[in-house]
């Protein structure tokens, strides 16, 4: 449904957006199938609602909050943003939400939290491939804290204008935009504080392959395809729109302070 | 039925069988229905129909072996002629479509992704078996007509590499055409293959 009440935000990204029907039918959620068309044609017996989420480890104001608990004090605001995934393929999507760093402050994590883990649900009557053993479920994916604090970060809780279908991770999930679309998890139910690096589904699944911090780099390889470029999508037939990768998808300017200092190809 | 009409009845499915991929595919393309990323869409299908009648290729003879009908084998060569069909649609949708025909861009992926190279190199080998299929090739290669079409498990082999390679999930997305390239190689061995022949004599 449509949401009211909100901040409105500008296009930055200077480019045309991905339309709602490519955005909703064209995903990479692998609880509920490993093709593309899987997540829109397989979440029917999805429930974002009602929706809890626990809150646990290195902060003073742990518990299990409603989804009314969580989104209460915050004003959604829309955010366009370049999504770009490690396949390649890359979007521009408005997103609905606000910064990640309002909510977890509200949890006052304490000062040996370094990081924040952050898990989706697992529930195989809702998610049909968690009966498989396709990756290690539940999906768990982590920041270091100043990543999300950072305010380019989101929680997003819609896209254009309107809640989040199943398929795009309802009814709330994470938006890093200068990161590889895997680092921003999907339906959480859970949040941690931690003092030690959190250990990532794809991170552990194929360390050689998908690092912990994952930000977009062009001059960086996947061990088995180059990501100098991406396909901005929609493409059509004979158009396969390819155009060449950013570094920190186009956010260097607000992100590369938080790396300085590191070997980014040690720590892709 | 009688077998002859038996017969062509199976033929026409097969027919069916093999072009309807490639209708399905005409269709969608015309009907805009193949999704955001149309080039992907096809490359990946046909790719996908390539292992899959290399697969059913492959299955004949083990077929023949479990049932003790010859039949099997009439259809064959008509269905490695398929995958060879499917294979060059798989490569020229990737070059045209999702290349643009930007001949520059493909060397350079080619160094940069392997599995392309390995996807390639079956596809050439495929080449020669398909133009060697004719009755005509068959005599007058001889007995080296047999040796050359062996190259078609080391085709299966660089094809099943090719599709885990380029998969996010490697070996758990395609698990089961490793498992069943296994088996089928397994029924051909020797040992197993007279195993089962001698089982359904003495049934």
């Amino acid at each position: 449904q449509k949401i009211a009440g909100r901040k409105g935000g500008a296009n930055t990204t200077g480019e045309s957006l991905t339309p709602y029907d490519s955005v909703s039918t064209y995903n990479n959620f692998y609880e509920f199938g490993l093709d593309k068309e899987d997540p829109a044609e397989r979440s029917a017996d999805f429930r974002p609602d009602p929706w809890r989420v626990t809150v646990d480890g290195l902060c003073n104001k742990p518990g299990s909050y409603t989804l009314e608990d969580i989104l209460k004090p915050h004003t959604l605001e829309d955010r366009i943003y370049r999504f770009r995934c490690v396949e390649a393929w890359s979007m521009v999507v408005p997103w609905l939400g606000f910064p990640l760093g309002d909510l977890l402050s509200r949890f006052d994590p304490k000062a040996e939290a370094k990081y924040v883990e952050f898990t989706t649900l697992e529930d195989s009557a809702q998610f049909p491939n968690q009966k498989s053993r396709a990756l290690d479920w539940p999906y768990v994916e982590g920041l270091r804290l100043d990543e999300a604090l950072h305010p380019l970060t989101i929680m997003a809780v819609g896209v254009y204008g309107r809640s989040l279908p199943p398929q795009n991770g309802a009814p709330l999930r994470l938006i890093v935009p200068w990161k590889y679309g895997f680092k921003s998890i999907k339906s959480i139910v859970r949040v941690r504080f931690t003092a030690t690096q959190p250990r990532t589904t794809w991170a552990m699944m194929a360390p050689n392959e998908y690092g912990f911090y994952a930000n977009v780099n062009p001059a960086v390889d996947h061990p088995r395809w180059s990501q100098a470029r991406e396909r901005r999508l929609p493409a059509s037939l004979f158009n396969p729109n390819w155009r060449p990768t950013l570094p920190f998808n186009g956010y260097a300017r607000e992100v590369a302070g938080l790396y300085s200092g590191m070997d980014l190809r040690r720590f892709f | 039925m009688r077998a002859g009409s038996w017969q062509k009845f199976v033929s026409l499915l097969v027919w069916t069988g093999l072009s309807l991929p490639l209708l399905i595919m005409i269709g969608q393309a015309i009907t805009g229905h193949l999704g955001p990323d149309p080039a992907k869409a096809l490359v990946d299908s046909s790719g996908l129909w390539t292992i899959r009648l290399l697969w059913l290729t492959l299955a004949m003879t083990p077929l023949r072996i479990i049932t003790g009908m010859n039949g099997w084998v009439r259809y064959r060569r008509r269905l490695g002629l398929g995958a060879l069909f499917y294979a060059c649609i798989h490569l020229s949708c990737y070059a045209v479509f999702f290349l643009e025909g930007e001949w520059v861009a493909l060397v350079r992926e080619i160094v940069k992704r392997p599995y392309i190279v390995v996807g390639f190199m079956a596809w050439l080998l495929l080449l020669p078996l398909g133009l060697t299929s004719t009755r005509q090739w068959q005599r007058k290669l001889g007995h080296n007509w047999l040796r050359l079409h062996k190259a078609v498990y080391l085709i299966a082999f660089l094809a099943l590499i090719h599709f885990i390679w380029l998969k996010k999930l490697g070996i758990w997305a395609v698990w089961p055409y490793a498992l069943l390239l296994l088996v089928m190689m397994a029924l051909r061995t020797p040992v197993i293959k007279r195993a089962i022949q001698s089982a359904r004599i003495n049934k």
